[in-house]
């Protein structure tokens, strides 16, 4: 991609350095124009929805249900109220929890299947990652009755356990995206570790996961907030125990907890919710674009 | 792949047997170093999939609570499911609306919203942030947003009603609900939206080059250039939209509910009953294992074959550059 970027530029360069007509200068200036407005006009709508929800969050919930659309005195106890309102701190951290050791987890396993898949010669090698592709497009409800039964009698319902260690036992969109990634490494790096005696492990843990810290910390990234923003799994597993509630099952319970609707709480801990995401990103938004560049095209 | 040490072995005049069998041997240790390895997912792999798999095989010929032993119905699930549950096909016709406009929408508008970035050249990384950025925000959050944002008496009504335009009730309005599913789903497009973009970026400039000097207009350029250029990406969205389909549930949910938690899951009127939202309503409110077990094999096998029939059908509208990958 960047490769065709800079070419891109050099020619372009090539081009500006002929002296350009100005009727062609002219269109190419409100093609410019039309353009802009375009991207400006979609950034608005994009946005919108964010501005309602902040400027909700900042009303009084009489002001909420009515028809205003900007807070009038701004409310910025809601913020406070939140914590108040309900058990906002515990539900927290359930998310950290779950979102911290599923990601643990996932890094724990994944890395040496990964490579695996990817570094090592064997029979049923191919066959092996055949079975994790497939198993990456299976959605979770293909399973989830016979898990749930098994989760019952373990005595797992209500508790974070069903949706944690699972993951410490593989999950093929990390085990995916590691390979990918162990394949690109040279493979003379290892031939060399291994003419030294080195053993497997020995070249995963001091040649490759130095050199795979990148995909590492995506995929950390992505598992966390797959976690974080994860709905199903938690409302099945437990929904059931208020205690163990993570945030997203929490707000949607809202209104039950607070006995009718206060949209304007609800927009204050919505907010709150997707604040530490947005903030991830706004760091992070390299890792982004490539990763679901990289799953996207490159799969 | 053999290494120094193993070349330096083959070199030497050792007997012929002895070689065999130490390679016998060092394949052995490595066939058993990979499945150490590959421990973690293999014990994944048949206690997450495997054994669920079969376990629901079974369950779907059952009709089990979870407090009694599952009790063998043999076919009648699936009997009842294709000609009794009149909710299983309102589930389908649910689902196939998300397959068949919500999906091809999001991918209709990702390619304009990537085709529009590709066109500025300066404040590209601003847009692509801006465009990106609610695709972030999670799944309930984004939906609690708009239930509030499409409330009846809420901004967007308020903005229409200034401009004369008509009102409609949004998500309490059975005729109304999807329009604002699709609402939700365009807003959240960042994902579809990256991939389109680099791959119109990876669309080599020659080729717009030789179609302006055919003289060949826009629209044309973009049939028989960019489209058969990005039709990969095509396919991958149309492939994920459809398991994604299957799994919708999260947003339909939490709007049901929203407002008063005894709602049933679809309402209103099951506009909002998705497939997944009738295994969850069955398995988990109804504690249906049997008929729930049912629901999930049949989703495994429509997917399986949707698949398998895409990828064969992909032969003959998605272009490979140098083969397939």
């Amino acid at each position: 991609m960047s490769a065709t970027t800079a070419a891109g530029a050099a020619a372009s360069a090539e081009r500006s350095r002929r002296p350009v007509p100005p009727e062609i200068r002219r269109r190419r200036m409100l093609l410019t124009v039309a353009n802009h407005s375009v991207a400006i006009a979609l950034s608005i709508a994009f946005l919108l929805p964010f501005v309602f929800i902040v400027a909700t969050s900042l009303m009084t919930n009489q002001q909420a249900l009515s028809p205003n659309i900007w807070p009038h005195p701004f409310v910025w106890s809601n913020y406070k109220t939140v914590f108040e309102a309900f058990p906002f701190v515990r539900y927290t951290l359930n998310t950290v929890t779950y979102a911290g050791l599923a990601t643990v987890g996932v890094l724990l396993s994944c890395v040496p299947v990964a490579y695996a898949l990817s570094r090592l010669q064997w029979r049923g090698r191919q066959a092996a990652f055949l079975l994790v592709l497939s198993t990456l497009m299976l959605p979770p409800q293909v399973t989830i009755v016979p898990l749930y039964v098994v989760f019952v009698r373990l005595g797992w319902i209500g508790s974070l356990k069903p949706l944690i260690i699972p993951l410490f036992f593989g999950d093929a969109f990390t085990i995916f995206l590691l390979r990918q990634f162990f394949l690109t490494i040279p493979q003379e790096l290892s031939d060399a570790a291994r003419v030294d005696g080195a053993s497997e492990l020995q070249i995963l843990l001091r040649v490759i996961v130095p050199l795979a810290k990148p995909a590492l910390a995506a995929v950390a990234l992505f598992q966390f907030l797959y976690s974080w923003n994860d709905f199903f799994s938690p409302l099945l597993y437990a929904g059931n125990n208020p205690d163990s509630w993570t945030l997203a099952v929490a707000l949607q319970q809202f209104t039950t907890l607070s006995r009718g609707v206060l949209w304007n709480l609800q927009m204050a801990a919505s907010l709150l919710f997707m604040l530490p995401v947005i903030v991830i990103f706004f760091f992070a938004q390299k890792v982004f674009v490539e990763g679901v560049t990289l799953t996207g095209v490159k799969g | 792949m053999a290494t120094v040490a193993e070349r330096d072995v083959a070199s030497e005049r050792a007997r012929a047997a002895e070689r065999r069998r130490r390679r016998r041997r060092s394949a052995r240790r490595r066939q058993l170093v990979a499945l150490a390895f590959m421990s973690p997912w293999i014990i994944g792999f048949s206690a997450f999939y495997v054994y669920p798999m079969l376990a629901s095989l079974y369950f779907s010929f059952t009709k089990y609570d979870i407090l009694s032993q599952p009790e063998w119905v043999g076919l009648a699930n699936y009997r009842f499911m294709f000609t009794s549950d009149p909710l299983f096909w309102v589930a389908i016709r649910n689902t196939l609306w998300i397959m068949v406009i919500l999906v091809p929408l999001q991918v209709l508008f990702g390619i304009a919203t990537a085709t529009v970035l590709t066109r500025v050249k300066r404040g590209l990384p601003f847009y692509r942030t801006v465009f990106f950025l609610p695709t972030m925000v999670p799944l309930v959050a984004a939906a609690l947003g708009f239930i509030y944002i499409l409330n009846p008496a809420g901004p967007v009504n308020r903005i229409l009603g200034l401009l004369h335009l008509p009102e409609p009730l949004w998500f309490v309005d059975p005729r109304w609900t999807k329009p604002g599913l699709t609402l939700i789903g365009l807003w959240g497009i960042g994902q579809v939206m990256i991939i389109f973009l680099a791959s119109l970026l990876d669309v080599p400039r020659q080729l717009y080059e030789a179609a302006d000097l055919e003289g060949a207009r826009p629209w044309q350029t973009f049939r028989h250039v960019t489209l058969p250029m990005i039709s990969p990406v095509i396919f991958f969205s149309v492939l994920i939209g459809m398991i994604q389909g299957f799994q919708y549930f999260t947003q339909a949910f939490v709007i049901s509910k929203a407002g008063d938690q005894d709602h049933e899951v679809g309402f209103p009127q099951d506009s909002l009953l998705f497939y997944s939202s009738r295994l969850y309503q069955q398995g988990f409110e109804g504690f249906h294992m049997g008929y729930a077990a049912a629901l999930s094999w049949v989703m495994f096998v429509v997917i399986m074959v949707a698949t398998l029939l895409l990828i064969r059908s992909s032969r003959r509208w998605v272009h490979y550059q140098g083969g397939f990958r």
